[in-house]
């Protein structure tokens, strides 16, 4: 099911299927968040902003206003 | 004579490169800032084998060089000029065992720049621990480099690093990656247009926004305007680079390191289910603020009275010693006691920092962010605000400073222009003084009211700077896109080191930095209190004599009123005379007006003024608070320091803005004067207007 990754919920693992390269800053991209890289919610802050991720190995917090531009594709376990 | 070799340390932030650096250089190293801006700058020497010595600049962490902030602009600009002195013979790249495919991609741009580079896998020790195992062999065959394994908390590994520097004329520096791969015809244009530059510096030239210092000036600005995409287009394609990064990296990865999952045991994870719980996260963090201010306040009290005593004594040993003449009393009452006056700030800046160093280098720091975004989002700040803010209890200097790694600009600016509110270590020492004058000793409920009115002040320190950081969101119409990315690094043992030397080095800063502009002061006050101009100054004697002829009074007493009639003629008595009509609706008297003008500089500056006018020409012992509560208010007759303008005071002094060495941070952080000077003019205006309703209705 292809949603954002603001909808990931906790725990959840998911696919990036496509970045919009024109919201996301670069820093991001570098860190790892490109298409066809697994993301990992791990942790979200009190009114579910920021969001804490494991994208590729990478651990970052990023907020939920960057998360709605990048694709994902949950992935079921 | 063996020739010195420069060495650049560059790496992602949180890969323990500062340990690395530390390692290598030990105590042989300075901290300075870059000329012209205020980014750190360390750099320290390192003996190599074969008695060659190694220049090691420390760079500041950076995740590639495409630079989005000050702090790594430095090193691209560095990387790209040949012509700096510190052009590095040999690049170091240091990354974390851990994270060594998102490490690599810095690795693979440097190596692009075609600069001899070395690439350092540090915290070694952990491999087995987390199940990797790499096959350095293979990596340093793809790579084209050397590896050297560290692990710089079992100190294994230095060695052989050493080794590999002094040997960096053996590493190749043919390039990972073909940066025309990305857009073929673009770069052929390119390299037809500059036919004798390397393209992937070219590259980075054209796409980032850095002010590349004095040399090949002309060349790179034709550079920098070959604009035939526009700027969106070019973020593709340094996406376009990224991935084809990625793709190198993960396929020289695929062989050469194997992460057994199993093995993981993640500590992590158990650690972040509690410290950012939404519950258990915000007490422990509260706890440890807690802690941090017991620190700065109760544990500091010991060294400081120690250090407020031995000050003491040693101006009157000066004082006995010495022949007595104008250069003994400059000494005893202008330099020891303005000394003193920065000495005893030690300790708590100390405690601060090491606290601050601790929770940084742990990795805890990082969650607090995460924990605190959301709210002071609302205030229009970042999550990394809380950084500044905590910080500025102790000074407002570092912890302006600390706000360059905030990507927004415009939360970045409301939280510089906010943090002065903070109550700073140099406001403590106005605040204990004058609330011991006007505070009744008593308790309620078990606190003290002292206590308690201590703690009201640094509240309103605190929602003062709040407040006004959401008015300043709603007013600044700056448009910034607010992107907040923050890694959250894995957590760590600091070590004792890292820690030792963050601590001395930046209790140096503070007091090197703020301690010449007190010193100057004491100096220049001691001065203008010592010598007046005409006769009411030089024949202050004859005329005292003359006025108390009638009355018998007894040689001291002559003296104490010849020592006040020479203070009030004296040049700062002038000054402080001819601004009383502005102040006395705060309560004020002259006196105070003198200490207030004079700390503008420097907030600490008013007890050290009051004791310098309190103290000249006069040998009792009495402390400067016995002396100001014998103080008479010259209008209203009666105590000077009424409960009325003790209040006054003190809220003056939580508000304004005085304080020169954060007006010029803000101005070289900010790169204009317009931001200080609307600081200094509304802080301070506020301070007197608040001072002024508090005295006329206490009063």
């Amino acid at each position: 099911m292809e949603t954002t990754l603001a909808n990931l919920k906790r725990g959840e693992r998911a696919i990036i299927r496509d970045v919009s390269s024109r919201e996301i800053p670069l820093k991001l991209l570098e860190m790892g968040c490109l298409p066809g890289n697994f993301v990992e919610l791990v942790q979200l802050a009190p009114f579910k902003d920021p969001m804490y991720l494991n994208i590729n190995g990478s651990h970052v917090a990023i907020r939920k206003e960057t998360a709605v531009h990048i694709l994902i594709e949950k992935v079921d376990e | 004579m063996s020739k010195q070799i420069n060495v650049a340390l560059i790496g992602n932030p949180n890969t323990g490169k500062t340990s690395v650096f530390n390692a290598l250089t030990g105590l042989n190293q300075k901290v300075g800032n870059y000329p012209g801006i205020t980014v750190e700058k360390k750099e320290g020497i390192c003996k190599l084998p074969r008695g060659v010595k190694a220049h090691i600049i420390d760079l500041p962490g950076t995740y590639s060089l495409n630079a989005s902030s000050l702090d790594e602009n430095v090193v691209i600009e560095l990387l790209l000029n040949k012509n700096d002195k510190d052009f590095p013979d040999i690049a170091v790249v240091v990354s974390d065992v851990e994270n060594l495919k998102r490490n690599l991609l810095l690795f693979t741009q440097i190596k692009d720049l075609e600069i001899p580079t070395l690439l350092v896998i540090n915290m070694a020790d952990r491999m087995r621990y987390k199940g990797i195992s790499l096959d350095i062999d293979y990596l340093e065959k793809q790579l084209q480099t050397k590896i050297a394994l560290v692990s710089t908390r079992k100190k294994e590994g230095i060695d052989t690093l050493k080794q590999l520097i002094s040997n960096y004329k053996d590493l190749s520096i043919t390039p990972c990656l073909n940066a025309s791969e990305i857009d073929k015809d673009y770069f052929d244009s390119l390299r037809h247009a500059f036919p004798n530059q390397l393209l992937y510096k070219l590259w980075l030239v054209i796409t980032q926004d850095v002010n590349f210092g004095k040399t090949d000036r002309n060349e790179i600005e034709a550079v920098a305007n070959f604009k035939t995409k526009s700027k969106i287009d070019l973020k593709r394609l340094q996406q376009k680079e990224t991935i084809k990064r990625y793709q190198f990296i993960n396929h020289v990865l695929k062989v050469g390191q194997t992460i057994d999952i199993s093995q993981a045991k993640d500590l992590r994870t158990k650690l972040d289910r509690i410290l950012t719980h939404r519950v258990w996260g915000y007490l422990i963090f509260f706890l440890i603020l807690l802690t941090i201010f017991q620190a700065i306040y109760d544990w500091s009290s010991v060294p400081m009275d120690f250090i407020d005593n031995t000050f003491a004594l040693l101006s009157e040993w000066v004082k006995d010693k010495l022949p007595s003449g104008a250069f003994t009393n400059l000494l005893a009452e202008g330099i020891i006691p303005g000394l003193g006056g920065i000495v005893i700030f030690i300790p708590q800046i100390a405690f601060l920092f090491l606290f601050i160093s601790v929770l940084e280098e742990s990795g805890y720091m990082s969650r607090v962010v995460f924990l605190m975004d959301r709210i002071m989002r609302r205030f229009g700040l970042s999550g990394k605000s809380i950084v500044p803010l905590i910080s500025g209890t102790a000074c407002a200097i570092p912890a302006i400073m600390a706000t360059r790694n905030i990507e927004s600009w415009k939360e970045r600016l409301i939280t510089i222009l906010v943090t002065p509110f903070t109550t700073c270590s140099a406001r403590l020492p106005v605040y204990l003084i004058i609330i011991a004058l006007v505070i009744p000793e008593g308790r309620i409920l078990g606190l003290s009211y002292q206590a308690l009115t201590l703690m009201l002040l640094y509240l309103i320190g605190f929602l003062t700077a709040i407040i006004s950081a959401a008015i300043l969101n709603k007013i600044l119409k700056i448009k910034s896109k607010t992107f907040f990315v923050v890694e959250m690094p894995n957590y760590k043992l600091p070590l004792f080191k890292n820690v030792v030397l963050t601590v001395v080095e930046k209790t140096k800063a503070f007091i090197f930095g703020a301690g010449k502009i007190i010193l100057a002061i004491s100096i220049v006050l001691w001065f203008l209190a010592s010598y007046g101009p005409g006769d009411n100054f030089n024949d202050a004697e004859a005329i005292v004599k003359k006025q108390y002829s009638n009355e018998n009074l007894s040689q001291e007493d002559l003296q104490h009123h010849i020592a006040a009639h020479k203070l009030e003629h004296s040049f700062i008595g002038i000054t402080g005379r001819t601004i009383e009509p502005l102040i006395r609706p705060l309560g004020y008297d002259w006196k105070i007006g003198i200490a207030i003008v004079s700390s503008f500089a420097a907030r600490e500056v008013f007890v050290g003024t009051l004791a310098t006018i309190y103290s000249v020409g006069n040998d009792d012992e009495a402390t400067i608070k016995n002396r100001m509560a014998a103080e008479v208010n010259p209008i209203l007759g009666g105590p000077l320091f009424t409960f009325a303008s003790g209040i006054s005071l003190l809220l003056f002094y939580a508000f304004a803005m005085q304080c020169m060495s954060t007006l010029a941070v803000v101005k070289r952080e900010t790169n204009s004067w317009k931001w200080p000077v609307l600081q200094l003019t509304i802080m301070s205006g506020f301070a007197y207007f608040v001072a002024l309703i508090a005295f006329q209705f206490l009063k």
